[in-house]
């Protein structure tokens, strides 16, 4: 890995290899397992991270969500899944 | 009562034999022999008691890990179990075969120390002839099967000004994660703490260069970046509190709340060899010693940061103050903190004598020896 990996609408995003989407029994939580670190996830995080199958664009992970949670506007919640995707990509915990 | 908590991750030391002799080892100074240590059966009821308890990571680290040859079992065994499993090595024992044996047993990352930039400096400080080649060649083992890699570093006067080096060096080898760790001071470090103390602009050239590496090399590599505590206004909150997020297994079973617990007077540290880690993790007195702020001196029981530091660390406590129930004095609140920056400046102008090496032999000799 020799650069940064900038997250678009068209990237199709997935967890990095060798990192885990587990839930996490004693604390009721999903979590992401990565290299020495732990990322607890809330329901929204979840919601996000459990749609990035590598073969989802960010454009349709948006449209699903969308329809998911009826209500909430869609430029909200694609500001919301970019930001989240990109800052887990800078952490190395997400790829695309 | 103080609420207990799941742990997040057991360190398992599983050996504290080691080629390598770095003399700020966290090791205590009284190393465990090999007679001494668990067997692969013990091992795996502690690991499998760890992801009962909650633990979702397991550290494998030493003394160097890789010479326990049932290493293999142990991963698999924390890999059955669901932990995400993680190898804390020097490298210098790791070959192709080794590495694939890891690997299908299910290892997921591994953690690989580098004692400089460079092959001089860094067969010196770990006192093992081509020790850094080797390591470059672990480095390409770990790489070629697909693992992660962090690469750490251990910063100390004698090669901080490398830092720079050390991050290209993390780079080169396709590292995703670089920990530069100042040397933390207990035990052998405390031993050798004139010849590793760094200089307060030494510490400020390393904040730089840390803070503009992060820049240049964001969504490249992660960096993790450990201050020393000397010269820290507010201390660290060391294992995220005491008994709430880890705990640490010895070579012989004994069960630590970190990793130098033990330099601390007066605790009785349970075995896993006697009871279960769940047991231990929640009626061990070692452990609700200094559980929660139940226990906190001031400035700490009142203070605001009371559960984000966890009033610091208790091992540097002991080490300086000779009592592990006061504020740790790397905060700035404390009335011995002058007392801590004043050792700091000493050390670190004081010419630089030859290291203490961490080698097993009766400690009380080794400063007398050199």
């Amino acid at each position: 890995m020799t650069e940064r990996t900038v997250i678009q609408r068209d990237s199709v995003p997935r967890l990095a290899a060798h990192t885990r989407l587990r839930f996490d029994k004693a604390r009721d939580s999903w979590t992401i397992q990565a290299p020495e670190r732990s990322f607890m996830l809330d329901a929204i995080a979840h919601a996000i991270v459990s749609r990035c199958d590598g073969a989802a664009t960010v454009e349709a992970i948006v449209g699903d969500l969308c329809r998911a949670f009826e209500g909430a506007p869609r430029d909200v919640i694609e500001t919301d899944v970019l930001k989240l995707i990109q800052d887990f990509a800078d952490k190395g915990v997400m790829a695309a | 009562m103080t609420f207990i908590e799941a742990p997040m991750a057991l360190l398992a030391e599983l050996t504290h034999r080691c080629p390598l002799q770095c003399p700020y080892c966290s090791n205590p100074l009284e190393l465990e022999r090999v007679a001494q240590e668990m067997r692969t059966d013990e091992w795996l009821r502690a690991i499998r008691e760890a992801a009962d308890l909650g633990c979702m990571q397991i550290h494998f680290s030493g003394g160097e890990p890789t010479v326990r040859l049932d290493l293999e079992t142990l991963v698999a065994g924390a890999t059955e179990v669901g932990l995400y499993t993680n190898l804390i090595t020097s490298g210098v024992l790791l070959d192709e075969a080794r590495m694939k044996r890891l690997v299908e047993a299910g290892l997921e990352h591994v953690q690989l120390s580098f004692q400089d930039s460079e092959a001089a400096g860094g067969d010196r400080i770990g006192h093992y002839t081509g020790g850094h080649e080797k390591k470059l060649e672990a480095a390409k083992l770990v790489r070629a099967a697909g693992l992660p890699l962090t690469a750490n570093f251990v910063v100390h006067r004698q090669n901080a000004d490398h830092l720079e080096a050390m991050l290209d060096l993390a780079v080169a080898i396709g590292a995703h994660r670089a920990e530069i760790a100042n040397v933390q001071y207990y035990g052998w470090a405390i031993l050798n703490r004139a010849q590793l103390m760094p200089s307060r602009a030494q510490l400020e050239a390393m904040v730089a260069t840390v803070e503009a590496a992060r820049e240049r090399l964001r969504g490249v590599l992660v960096i993790d970046f450990v201050v020393p505590d000397y010269y820290a206004s507010r201390p660290k909150s060391c294992m995220g509190g005491w008994g709430r997020r880890f705990l640490n297994i010895s070579p012989s079973g004994k069960v630590l709340p970190c990793h130098a617990a033990e330099t601390i007077a007066g605790l009785e540290f349970d075995n896993v060899r006697q009871r279960s880690l769940g047991e231990i993790w929640r009626d061990s007195s070692a452990f609700n010693r200094f559980r929660g702020t139940g226990w906190m001196p001031e400035p700490c029981r009142s203070c605001d940061r009371r559960e984000i530091d966890w009033g610091g660390c208790r091992c540097q406590a002991f080490a300086l103050l000779g009592d592990a129930a006061q504020t740790d004095p790397a905060c700035g609140l404390s009335q011995h903190h002058a007392h801590m920056v004043e050792i700091a400046a000493e050390d670190s102008a004081a010419e630089a004598a030859e290291f203490v090496y961490r080698r097993y032999r009766n400690p009380s000799r080794v400063g007398s020896e050199q």
